[in-house]
């Protein structure tokens, strides 16, 4: 039923979205079409974010209640996490390519982002190679945590160094009102999607569970 | 104009994406609850 309500609610916010960025707001005038881009780059940087906050408060949770929940939340949230920083760092490799002239440069917020992707992937390396339940999740906690690290360095690369990457925008005032919502929907659209797979991956994970406990049972 | 093709490569990774996680996840649990029905019918068995 909750998975019912949010699937709703993220194809109706997503449509609302997708109006928006395409028909609603303006063309940039200084960069043209290829900056309504930045209307889903955003918000699914946003989403690694988030999903990586999540990850960093559900492992510190587990390191000290030790309740597998934690973990399970933890998990769920780096694999939906892993799926959208994907996604980011390949819209922006898209959107460089007509503004910089290249899909990718190593300046300080790309690598820090493309660090960002290789310790969710870290994460699952770690998950796959330890077998033992508890020492899986105490690790995999861990790298959550210390990974977390990682994500202020990318919020503040743009003002700590010299970048190619636009500099805040939003917060200096450099979009017009109509840019503004469509951002904001756009960000309500993907945090909704967001909830969503989150909430899917955790009844997946209890199913698997369910499936182990079983298998248990068979065995003895 | 010259940058359109961008801008629809970019919007066709993100629901390609999307949507084939959302495969990934839908057939996974697919598989999952087809095997807890089945244990659960073989451990029914056991009992009777």
């Amino acid at each position: 039923m909750k998975i019912k309500i949010l699937l709703g609610a993220s194809a109706a916010l997503m449509l609302v979205a997708l109006y928006m960025v395409f028909i609603f707001v303006p063309t940039d005038a200084e960069t043209g079409v290829i900056q309504r881009i930045f209307y889903f780059h955003v918000p699914l940087a946003w989403i690694a974010f988030l999903a990586f906050f999540i990850v960093f408060g559900c492992s510190i949770m587990y390191l000290w209640k030790r309740d597998k929940k934690w973990d399970v939340l933890a998990s769920s949230s780096a694999e939906v996490g892993l799926v959208f920083t994907t996604l980011f760092l390949l819209t922006g490799s898209i959107w460089a390519k007509p503004v910089w002239g290249v899909w990718w440069t190593w300046d300080s917020r790309l690598t820090s982002s493309l660090i960002l992707w290789l310790i969710y992937l870290a994460y699952f390396i770690i998950r796959s190679y330890i077998s033992e339940e508890g020492q899986r999740a105490r690790f995999a906690a861990i790298v959550g945590i210390i990974g977390f690290i990682d994500v202020p360095i990318i919020a503040l690369a743009i003002t700590l160094w010299r970048t190619q990457h636009p500099g805040p925008v939003i917060f200096e005032g450099g979009l017009v009102t109509e840019m503004v919502w469509t951002l904001i929907i756009s960000i309500a659209a993907f945090t909704s999607l967001y909830i969503l797979l989150f909430n899917y991956r955790v009844l997946i994970k209890q199913d698997e569970d369910e499936l182990n406990r079983l298998k248990a049972l068979l065995r003895r | 104009m010259d940058n359109l093709g961008y801008l629809f490569a970019a919007f066709a990774v993100i629901w390609v994406g999307l949507f084939a996680y959302i495969l990934f996840l839908a057939q996974k649990q697919r598989q999952l609850r087809h095997d807890i029905d089945w244990l659960k019918e073989t451990l029914k068995k056991e009992v009777e």
